[in-house]
């Protein structure tokens, strides 16, 4: 159901971008350049080379070996020179792919030139309106009564029709195109609003006996100021959205531009698009590691806070991974380039979140089907109530049936109920990301905010994961050394992590381990083989019992064990008692901590795990949980996820995202607990890049706060239409004679939106709890 | 003042019609590949014909500066993606069984339908 990173990475890589200006370029430009992957002698130049020109239109190829990239002249379409190479045996790629980092700042031009042109459009309006608003209220005369005064306004109307193709040209286009679209939106209400306003103005100037003369009132100041007002709101809105995508911008801005590669015993900077898998890559102490890697040569600390939240650099040495964007703090070293370009983790979280910036969760979609409607219906109110005024209403009647209706036409904001979800989702799952929770959509964002139990799994999430052998407490006539020798060689095949630390249990003793057949795991019980002929048993007390081992006096040491929480663990060889071996599994440090903040946040915790009892409750009890559920096999695990449903329960559940894959995806929410960078994000809602559990509690907070600032904005942008429409059409008339002024309307509309933008924003400001 | 009531009833009428009971014609998936045109506050064309069963691509040219116009979500099929400006933006669609599936803009002012046969 849900993806996985790498299907959401080369989904992005299909819907890959392609610009009409390059298509146009590709077979006009004079000068290309491809990047080719693949070719690892100088030999390969030649071939390279012949083969791009033989395509039509190429005049010249060479190939840089060393940056193995090939500069083309010619009028070549970038397809077919892509297509030769590939015929000759290699891959090749345009140079010119736009980064992530040049769209946004193309995006960012745009704005700021649309940003530019919308204020030009506000004083523009506004220099005509606002005079005409002091004179108004200066003198009270904006009435046409005199040959002179249908001269004058006549001039000032037609002056007005100036400002309103200059500063509102956009709204009355947008308007005229979806009308014939049979759609209607917010351009919609604002054109017909101020069109209705001018036109019943210029029939009040060129034909003033044809409207009783109470009537002859004009309305252009007020035309003129809403059109300034709302492209000032529009200015201003766009400037406040662009601070809701910061948190994405960070993410992009940690990418670097350049690469130090060794190529042919040579180190050489190239640009980060160059870089190809398997290039051994140089990073000095203070440089950002470019793509993501695995150490060769050299060990250094790594500071990945910036993906994980983690805020402790992390020790690396040869073997260990990096990720692009971390940044390189004491050693130099060299690395292996594994992933590059979209696949890199950090290239894979900036998708996924803007994937999930832009999806909404449930709660917007009453706000939806309202949107879907909402134009035409304000229309159909503005009739009627110019209709009730012309009917019902006190004279001069045609200008109140005007005032109102333009009134409502133009308070009525679509946009602030439209964008009271996402602004919100936005920012959260950008501030999220910061603290390194990944949410997937919109969807989980609202379910986490709802969470009243989370089930722990115990291995990995609540402990460190990394079991050590404690004790062993020899039964027979076999000493320590042989019992941990056998022990290791039956557990060497197993990649269980309690089997893995006797594996290395071993290998820290010096103990060799020998040659193992007919290896059987028994699920949940333990597991059986062959070494040196013998036969070796070990597993729980459960699996010993079946088998009818006697464990004599064991059974009270096992015990003791557990109770300080710890796993002890049968061994038997032919079929006799030998030892148990104990393995702890240290709790976390700050579990404990991240524990009680779930649970002071009114969550009920629980524990699982495949442990005997005694160790769950031991473990349990040290990291504060009252409740557990132990001895659940792996395939129980989602069975008490639904037991939790039954009761009523929203039930967020934490694993590794591997073992936990089904639990995971049957809980409500399901949370993939990632061990720094190298995190698998399989079928979890959400993933926590570090491995601390304040993640948790940090994902749910921040949903929280998401969710209760999306309630705050609906709220407004429903009170506000549903108040201010029935204010415009004139309700308070009969009992207050109250009728709200057209131009407090345009003003109340164009900051409507920008006040939910501005709401959103300030979950810019969430911190979560320290910790 | 009748013929002034009449008037209105029949322009709430034709408000009625025009935007909620009104289908206009379907663009089809032609030979040649449909683009979307994002620009003044619409897609056009809004409606489009797929045929079902096998994934296809539709392309989206966004020419609006409006920020409202830069996302594009077909909820139906969990689709979210930006529409970057002034390029062409391919959305692959996957194997769609026959229906109506909407898509939109966040605030759903740009309103468009696919129409799966």
């Amino acid at each position: 159901m849900n993806k996985s990173i790498a299907d959401t990475a080369k989904d992005h890589c299909d819907d890959e971008v392609v610009t009409p200006e390059s298509s146009a370029s590709a077979t006009s430009s004079m000068h290309q350049e491809l990047i080719i992957e693949g070719a690892g002698c100088a030999s390969c130049v030649g071939k390279i080379e012949a083969a791009l020109k033989q395509v039509s239109g190429v005049n010249q190829a060479e190939m840089n070996f060393a940056q193995r990239t090939v500069s083309i002249t010619g009028d070549a379409n970038v397809a077919d020179l892509i297509k030769a190479v590939e015929k000759a045996g290699y891959n090749a790629k345009s140079h010119s792919a736009e980064t992530e980092e040049d769209a946004l700042d193309e995006k960012e031009k745009a704005d700021q030139a649309y940003y530019k042109r919308l204020m030009k459009e506000t004083w523009i309006a506004l220099a005509l309106g606002v005079p005409l608003m002091a004179y108004a209220l200066i003198t009270g005369e904006m009435n046409v009564n005199t040959t002179g005064e249908q001269v004058v306004w006549g001039i000032v109307g037609i002056l007005t029709l100036g400002v309103l193709i200059v500063s509102g040209k956009h709204f009355y286009v947008g308007a005229w195109k979806s009308f014939l679209n049979h759609s209607a939106n917010m351009d919609t209400l604002i054109a017909l609003g101020t069109g209705t306003a001018w036109l019943y103005s210029m029939v009040v100037v060129f034909f003033p006996s044809s409207v009783p003369q109470e009537a002859r009132h004009v309305y252009f100041e007020a035309t003129a100021i809403i059109i300034g007002l709302i492209d000032l709101g529009l200015a201003l809105e766009l400037k406040a959205r662009g601070r809701t995508s910061e948190a994405i911008k960070r993410l992009i801005g940690l990418q670097p531009k350049t690469a130090r590669v060794v190529r042919d015993d040579k180190e050489m900077d190239i640009a980060i698009d160059q870089v190809l898998l398997n290039d051994v890559v140089r990073v000095r102490p203070g440089e950002k590691i470019p793509v993501d890697g695995e150490v060769i040569e050299g060990h250094t600390a790594i500071d990945e806070s910036m993906l994980t939240g983690e805020p402790m650099p992390v020790e690396k040495a040869v073997g260990d991974t990096l990720a692009a964007g971390t940044i390189n703090k004491t050693g130099s070293i060299l690395f292996k380039a594994t992933r590059v370009g979209k696949d890199t983790a950090l290239a894979q979280i900036i998708n996924m979140v803007k994937r999930a910036q832009n999806s909404k969760p449930p709660i917007g979609r009453l706000a939806d089907v309202i949107s879907a409607y909402f134009v035409p219906v304000v229309m159909i109110i503005a009739v009627s109530s110019a209709l009730i005024w012309l009917n019902f209403g006190p004279d001069p009647v045609v200008a109140y049936a005007i005032v109102s209706a333009t009134t409502v036409l133009i308070i009525a904001c679509p946009c602030a109920l439209g964008l009271a979800t996402p602004m919100s989702v936005m920012v959260g799952v950008g501030k999220a990301a910061e603290a390194g929770v990944l949410i997937r959509n919109g969807a989980a964002l609202q379910t986490a905010s709802k969470i009243s139990a989370m089930i722990l799994d115990k291995t990995g999430t609540i402990t460190l994961g990394a079991p050590k052998v404690t004790d062993v407490l020899i039964a027979g006539e076999y000493d320590e050394q042989t019992v941990l020798q056998l022990a290791a060689t039956l557990e060497s095949g197993s990649e269980h992590p309690l089997a893995m630390a006797i594996v290395e249990s071993a290998q820290e003793r010096g103990i060799e381990t020998g040659k193992v057949s007919n290896f059987n795991a028994i699920a949940g019980h333990g597991v059986q083989a062959e070494v040196d002929g013998k036969t070796l048993l070990f597993g729980n007390e459960k699996l010993m019992r079946e088998r009818g081992i006697d464990l004599g006096a064991f059974v009270q040491k096992a015990q003791a064990l557990a109770a300080d929480a710890k796993t002890p663990m049968y061994f038997a060889i032919g079929n006799t008692f030998a030892a148990i071996i104990a393995v702890a599994d240290p709790i976390k440090e700050d579990s404990i901590a991240a524990i009680k903040r779930l649970q002071h946040s009114g969550i009920r915790v629980v524990m699982l795990t495949g442990d005997n009892r005694d160790t769950a409750k031991a473990v349990a009890n040290k990291a504060g949980i009252t409740e557990f559920f132990a001895e659940v096999l792996p395939e129980e695990k989602s069975k008490k996820v639904q037991e939790l449903q039954m009761q009523g329960e929203v039930v967020g559940m934490t694993g590794d995202g591997i073992n936990d894959a089904p639990a995971l995806a049957i809980a409500n929410v399901g949370f993939a607990i990632g061990t720094g960078t190298d995190v698998a994000i399989e079928s979890a809602d959400i993933t926590l890049m570090r491995g601390s559990l304040h993640g948790l509690a940090d994902a749910i907070a921040v949903s929280k706060a998401t969710l209760r600032n999306i309630k705050q904005n609906l709220f407004g942008a429903f009170i506000y239409n549903v108040a201010g429409v029935p204010f415009a059409a004139g309700v308070l008339y009969p009992f207050f004679g109250l009728l709200l002024n057209p131009v407090i309307a345009g003003a109340a509309m164009a900051f409507s939106s920008l006040t939910v933008v501005t709401n959103a924003n300030r979950l810019r400001l969430f911190k979560a709890q320290e910790h | 003042m009748l013929f002034i009531n009449i008037a209105g009833v029949v322009l709430i009428g034709l408000i009625v019609w025009w935007f909620w009971l009104y289908k206009p014609k379907e663009a089809e998936l032609g030979e040649d590949d449909l683009v979307i045109l994002v620009e003044n506050g619409t897609y056009h064309p809004s409606r489009i014909k797929l045929p079902s069963g096998k994934p296809v691509e539709i392309k989206f040219m966004r020419k609006d500066q409006s920020p409202c116009s830069e996302a594009l979500l077909i909820p139906d099929l969990q689709i979210s993606d930006t529409l970057p400006l002034n390029k062409l933006k391919t959305i692959q669609l996957p194997a769609l069984s026959t229906g109506e599936y909407a898509f939109h803009c966040q605030m759903q002012m740009y309103r468009g339908q696919i129409t799966v046969e």
